[in-house]
């Protein structure tokens, strides 16, 4: 791992922390009240607070996974540097197309 | 042959290898969940209806049991990424060993609150 990706990997770690918070305890209210699609939906549906805050954490996931996803092929798989940097890439580029698919699903009215 | 093997595998047995492994496959795991957890969110493009029936097909026990799980790791790769920012950005103290695996036990709580939460 480079420095670049160093720095990108951490600072990620450290935007993410406060952002896991928030989510657990989004996931500990909703599953107390009312985990059907309906109610979901009606919460999530028009808020661009949500919205804001899942994209960047989308973001930020997409790019720490990435990079945690490279460094595990470059030690753990028969892939060299150049190889792993793309499959990494691109696995970083369809989680955060994914993750915004599915921001738009459950925000969008 | 085969001391000098185990004698080599020995750092394996430490604590802090342990919490060095369970990082990066709670990461691993972690990064295998979240296109499965964006696809699954990602129903409610095609109506209300396909995310309400994947919503029931999760009331499962052994669904229920799998988030459990999922939250053991994503708080334990969280706990054990703050625990890796302190050791690289602050000043080194003793304790390594006692924090990782307090960083553990900490997770496992949360998972099993999560889990009592939920059944």
């Amino acid at each position: 791992m480079n420095v670049s990706l160093y720095v990108w990997q951490r600072a990620t770690a450290v935007a993410m922390a406060p952002m896991i918070v928030v989510h657990v305890a989004v996931i500990f209210y909703a599953t107390r009240h009312g985990i059907t699609a309906a109610d979901i939906l009606a919460r999530t549906r028009g808020s661009v607070g949500w919205g804001a805050f899942y994209a960047a954490f989308v973001l930020a996931v997409s790019i720490h996974a990435g990079i945690g996803i490279r460094t595990i092929l470059d030690e753990w798989s028969p892939l060299d540097d150049r190889h792993a940097g793309i499959a990494a890439a691109v696995f970083g580029l369809a989680l955060f197309g994914l993750g915004m698919r599915a921001i738009a699903a459950v925000v969008m009215p | 042959m085969i001391a000098r093997t185990a004698r080599r595998l020995d750092h394996r047995k430490d604590l802090l290898w342990l919490a060095a492994l369970l990082h990066r496959l709670s990461g691993l795991g972690l990064a295998v969940f979240l296109p499965l957890h964006f696809l699954t969110l990602g129903l409610a493009i095609d109506g209300e209806a396909r995310l309400e029936g994947f919503l029931r097909w999760s009331d499962a026990p052994a669904v229920k049991i799998g988030e459990g799980v999922l939250m053991f790791l994503l708080a334990v790769h969280a706990l054990g990424g703050l625990r890796l920012l302190a050791v690289e950005n602050l000043p080194w103290h003793d304790g390594q060993k006692r924090h990782a695996a307090m960083a553990a036990g900490v997770a496992a709580a949360v998972a099993v609150v999560f889990l009592a939460w939920l059944l």
